[in-house]
């Protein structure tokens, strides 16, 4: 009983380390004074200041683009390697795409970006194509890292699944294209709702990849936000991470809700039977 | 593994274009770090000299072994790695210390509360990795929050340095990663069977006995598994020592980045990365065991 309670005062130690300084961040955002430090009465004039930075604003449009293509395509290789991880047999193709479908997340970021930017630079020109490092190029290196997360999180859904089901729609005569379409999409949309979710949230808040991957006119948030954050701290950025803190919490949270809610319907269904 | 599915004509398509979208764009771009490792710096776009050449009906391949030996010989490139590795040895220690407790006691919680718990420990790794290192900067600073309470209280007079320290490194990565360590560490503490526990302390065993005999061998993989999740991403850290450590917080993600975007030195920074990536061989080689065996018992 000792012991229980010895790890139970670290995990609110734990909990307390984890969130006291986002909240000393949000409550400087509203601190009046232009001195980060000293607190000088509630204002939220920063975050008027914030929408008034074109370069921010730009920045964010971007960055929100970005995410979105990126979080679409990383679903979309992601769940076909998830499948394959899950429903093909054991062959030699398997066994390199789920290495190599994993290697991304544990892969440190400067070795991954570095890469990436090398391959672009080799294939412009060897056959002038990408011609520029833009969008497209973030879009690509994107994708490749979030479709590991997809491929983690949609494979834990397709092994619970029953595949019974899906057997008895192709015995039915379904095509594997339509069982797959009609039956397998909507039992895993939780979970490709939360790995889109969650792609999309780490391409948002990507800095190194994107920093190699980049050219001019593609300008991620996170890079004017690291920019701005090496010559020291400011109220502006205090109040952008604000918003940046809550959009965040608030896409994770509907994530875990989705899987949650569905896991829930699941058990009811289960317990109906 | 179960039956699998009847096979389809999809099936090529299916395996065909995530395979050749990760060869493509995560394979590939190793060979040619690889490549360019070897060549020679040179002022032009791209900024190396070409490793293969077809002249005179001749393929000549040039390897320039330079940049490894630049590596040996000079201090600042040897020593950088030592560091990291040294850092990220400490931080990981630092967030087994603190997250085994943690996730021991979110295993142990009941089972409603577990998932309430278990979000609140992710939810911040989910939101801005850059802003929670940024965070830091504004309490560790010399006016920050840490030395202005301090002062307050009478307790020092003159602020203590902890921005731009290794000590602020070690907080950095401990404070981002923590939530890496617990995950595994939980999912394999939840797997624990409790009565071992129980039945080594009715048989008298005292509680740290208990522990260091019985639930800590257990645990072993969630421990393996979570401090190669912390571990290899630290070595290779650039956010963190950039933001928040001094000069002498010398890590070879910092350097790699120094060395490709201000020296524009492709070659050495692509070195870098090879010799980087040979020492992380092991511990990537020992997370991805535990992946593999943790999804083979899932199956």
């Amino acid at each position: 009983m000792k012991k229980l309670s010895f790890s139970n005062v670290m995990l609110w130690f734990g909990l307390l380390f984890l969130y006291a300084p986002m909240l000393i961040l949000v409550i400087y955002s509203f601190n009046e004074s232009k001195l980060v430090t000293v607190w000088g009465g509630f204002s939220p004039k920063w975050y008027g200041e914030l929408f008034r930075d074109q370069q921010i604003l730009d920045a964010v449009w971007t960055s929100l683009r970005i995410a979105f293509y990126s979080a679409t395509m990383a679903v979309i290789i992601g769940t076909m390697a998830a499948f394959v991880m899950t429903r093909f047999r054991r062959s030699w193709a398997k066994l390199t795409l789920s290495n190599m479908i994993t290697a991304p997340l544990v892969m440190p970021e400067v070795i991954t970006g570095l890469s990436l930017l090398l391959l672009f630079v080799q294939m412009a020109e060897t056959f002038g194509w990408p011609a520029e490092r833009g969008m497209l190029t973030v879009w690509i290196a994107h994708s490749t890292f979030c479709s590991a997360y997809v491929a983690v999180v949609v494979s834990s859904r397709l092994r619970e699944l029953d595949l019974s089901i899906e057997e008895a729609a192709m015995d039915l005569g379904a095509t594997p294209l339509k069982t797959f379409f009609l039956i397998t999409v909507p039992m895993i949309s939780p979970a490709l709702m939360a790995g889109w979710l969650l792609s999309f949230s780490l391409s948002l808040d990507d800095l190194v990849i994107a920093s190699f991957a980049s050219g001019p006119g593609s300008t991620t948030l996170p890079m004017v936000v690291f920019s701005s954050v090496r010559l020291g701290v400011s109220p502006k950025i205090n109040a952008l991470a604000t918003i940046i803190i809550l959009v965040v919490s608030l896409v994770a949270f509907l994530s875990w809700y989705f899987v949650r809610r569905s896991e829930k319907k699941a058990k009811a269904a289960m317990e109906a039977h | 593994m179960k039956k699998p599915l009847k096979l389809f004509k999809g099936r090529y398509l299916t395996i065909g274009m995530p395979y050749v979208w990760l060869l493509m764009f995560f394979a590939l771009p190793f060979a040619i770090v690889l490549k360019i490792s070897f060549s020679t710096a040179a002022i032009a776009i791209p900024p190396y000299e070409p490793t293969f050449s077809y002249v005179d009906e001749a393929l000549s391949i040039f390897l320039n072994l330079g940049n490894y030996l630049l590596l040996l010989q000079d201090s600042m490139y040897y020593m950088s790695y030592l560091t990291s590795l040294k850092m990220a040895l400490i931080a990981t220690l630092g967030c087994l210390i603190l997250g085994f407790p943690m996730a021991y006691a979110i295993a142990r919680a009941p089972a409603r509360t577990q998932a309430v718990l278990l979000l609140l420990v992710m939810l911040p790794s989910w939101t801005s990795f850059l802003i929670r290192v940024y965070a830091w900067m504004g309490i560790l600073s010399n006016t920050g929050l840490i030395n202005n309470t301090l002062m307050w209280l009478g307790v020092i007079s003159e602020p203590i340095q902890m921005l731009n320290t290794n000590f602020a490194v070690y907080i950095g990565i401990i404070y981002a990663y923590l939530p890496f360590m617990i995950l595994p560490l939980y999912a394999t503490l939840v797997k624990l069977d409790f009565s071992l526990v129980e039945a080594a302390s009715d048989l008298g065993s005292r509680s740290i006995n208990t522990f260091w005999k019985i639930t800590f061998p257990l645990s072993m993989s969630g421990v393996v598994a979570g401090s190669m999740l912390v571990f290899i991403p630290a070595v290779g850290e650039f956010v963190i020592p950039e933001l928040l450590g001094g000069p002498d917080s010398l890590m070879i993600g910092k350097v790699l980045w120094q060395e490709f975007f201000n020296n524009r030195d492709w070659p050495v920074a692509s070195s870098l990365a090879v010799v980087m990536l040979a020492l992380l061989i092991v511990p990537i080689t020992l997370f991805h065991r535990y992946q593999s065996r943790h999804m083979e018992k899932e199956i």
